[in-house]
């Protein structure tokens, strides 16, 4: 089986169905399941999330991208920097980077003020980082390859039947 | 009262018998089709892009009459790269106003009253009213489900007479969704050149090819030059709407067929022209993406169809099913009406591709996975009566 497209169908869809993986791979069930199953023991598969437009939920939600700078660690590097930031559960995610800032950390929170205490007390004070940039999310067009825009047009203006 | 003021060779074109179906099936609200034969696809926004800029750089005036010269430098390097063909930009290729143009002006440049056209049934709508309106007399070879829906060279023998001038060939297939290979194609090439038949050769689907790489007739030098291949952008690179096309022969043809061209049309739209350039330098990417899609749709259509008891080949391109319905007892129109009204799905009959398409529906899977599988439950439902 095509590990790829496995993968690439359910990064897409998370909620397909067994029988219809089967179906579209030309493969068994069981085949399928077992596969998936042993993808997550890999850690290849790290979840089944969902993508989730919170403004439409009408749930106060903010996002920040931070750039952190940090002095690497002997014997260390920057992995145990990153470990001390990525540990706090407001992180949502964070990249080792190339260019002017050595991290990017996405944070999330109910308020700028609250995103704002969590760098200012936390993310700033965290030994060897030695500055913080905080960017805050204005608007969010495109999540995980998803246009989020009100006024995307995604009506099928095909004709029905067509020869 | 103004019918008889009307050409006749026009009023006696065959209305179309789906049609009362058709308008119904597009008027109908909340219907969940699977009637299209376009791409779901948008056209990759590189090419909108390049069309677009095209026109604020007022590229806005006609082109030359074959098309620009360098959206024909790059069919030419297309179809070398892709399917080993070798054309000339300069004597070889015309850009056409999608492949439909070229079909209707490849019949009026070579067909004298009374030749005969082959064609292969079930075949897509256009083609037999093209030769009528050419001056051609239509002949129908019934292509067999039991041979996937190709060309025999027994059939081919058995159809033609001192009157074929030519052959239209379509493959992979609208609406069968069947496909010639080589080795398809081998027993059919000395009967051809023996008849000196021109093999008007309608590739459109030629990108959507899943198993095999695509063959086309030109491929073959013994008849190369009574090719006339003809291919466009609407399906590859899901640019239906965009009316760009192309065709493809020897010199002499060419020279001929653009005469037509240039009195009739003048040039493609230009912005379409542009657009085609980006789409050839820089798209194989999404096309390659497409056709993935279309073949995981494939797989997952013909399992789900014949595991509600509608038998279906494995179809080897396009992006069309083609399931055989004869076990209901009802015609194809009968079966696709009863649909619609019963669960609002939509189907094409497939008498609308001529009598040989009779007993079968065509269903295209232009769908997400998700609409396919909506459209296939419902179609379960309405099947159990049948079980």
């Amino acid at each position: 089986m095509e590990e790829r497209i496995l993968l690439s169908l359910l990064e897409k869809n998370a909620r397909r169905e067994v029988r219809d993986l089967a179906d579209i791979l030309q493969e068994s069930e069981e085949n399928i399941m077992e596969t998936m199953t042993q993808l997550e023991k890999e850690k290849v598969i790290n979840g089944y999330h969902t993508v989730i437009n919170w403004e439409r939920a009408n749930v106060d939600r903010v996002s920040a991208l931070i750039e952190v700078s940090c002095q690497p660690e002997r014997d260390y590097g920057y992995d145990r920097i990153a470990s001390m930031i990525y540990s706090y559960s407001e992180v949502e995610t964070m990249y080792l980077m190339s260019g002017k800032s050595e991290f990017i950390v996405m944070v999330e929170g109910k308020t700028m003020q609250e995103i704002s205490n969590f760098v200012g007390a936390k993310l700033a004070v965290v030994e060897g980082v030695t500055g913080t940039n905080t960017n805050f999310v204005l608007k969010k067009y495109k999540t995980a390859g998803i246009i989020l825009s009100d006024n995307e047009d995604d009506e099928d203006d095909r004709m029905v039947v067509m020869p | 009262m103004y019918e008889e003021l009307l050409n006749k060779q026009v009023r006696e074109l065959k209305p179309s018998g789906i049609r009362k179906f058709f308008d119904l099936a597009n008027t109908k609200k909340g219907v969940i089709s699977l009637g299209v034969g376009e791409p779901d696809f948008a056209t990759p926004w590189n090419i909108c892009e390049a069309a677009i800029y095209s026109i604020k750089s007022k590229k806005t005036h006609y082109t030359a009459n074959a098309g620009l010269l360098e959206l024909r430098k790059e069919i030419s390097k297309y179809l070398k790269r892709r399917y080993e063909l070798n054309y000339d930009p300069n004597k070889n290729v015309l850009v056409t106003v999608g492949g439909s143009e070229a079909i209707d002006l490849s019949l009026r440049a070579i067909i004298e009253k009374g030749d005969e056209v082959i064609l292969l049934q079930p075949c897509y709508v256009a083609y037999e009213p093209a030769v009528i309106l050419a001056g051609g007399i239509p002949k129908f070879i019934e292509l067999k489900s039991e041979n996937e829906f190709k060309l025999t060279k027994e059939e081919l023998l058995a159809a033609i007479t001192p009157k074929t001038k030519a052959i239209i060939l379509n493959f992979p297939s609208n609406p069968t969704g069947g496909v010639m290979t080589r080795k398809d194609y081998e027993p059919l090439i000395p009967v051809l050149k023996e008849h000196n038949i021109i093999v008007i050769s309608d590739e459109i689907y030629a990108e959507l090819s899943y198993e095999e790489k695509h063959c086309s007739p030109a491929n073959f030098e013994e008849i190369k030059d009574l090719v006339i291949l003809i291919s466009g952008f609407s399906k590859a690179f899901a640019m239906t709407g965009w009316r760009l096309g192309y065709l493809c022969t020897n010199e002499t043809f060419l020279r001929e067929i653009l005469k037509i061209h240039q009195y009739i049309i003048m040039c493609a739209p230009t912005a379409a022209q542009y657009g085609a350039i980006e789409g050839l330098k820089n798209s194989q990417k999404y096309v390659d993406e497409m056709i993935e899609q279309y073949k995981l749709r494939r797989n997952y259509i013909v399992n789900g169809f014949n595991r509600i008891g509608l038998p279906t080949h494995l179809p080897h391109g396009a992006f069309y099913i083609f399931p055989c319905i004869k076990k209901t007892g009802l015609t194809s129109l009968e079966f696709c009406e009863k649909l619609l009204e019963e669960q609002n799905v939509a189907c094409v009959p497939g008498s609308a591709f001529g009598e040989a398409g009779e007993g079968f529906i065509r269903v295209s899977y232009a769908y997400s996975i998700e609409e396919i599988k909506v459209a296939i439950e419902k179609i379960g439902y309405f099947m159990e009566q049948y079980l």
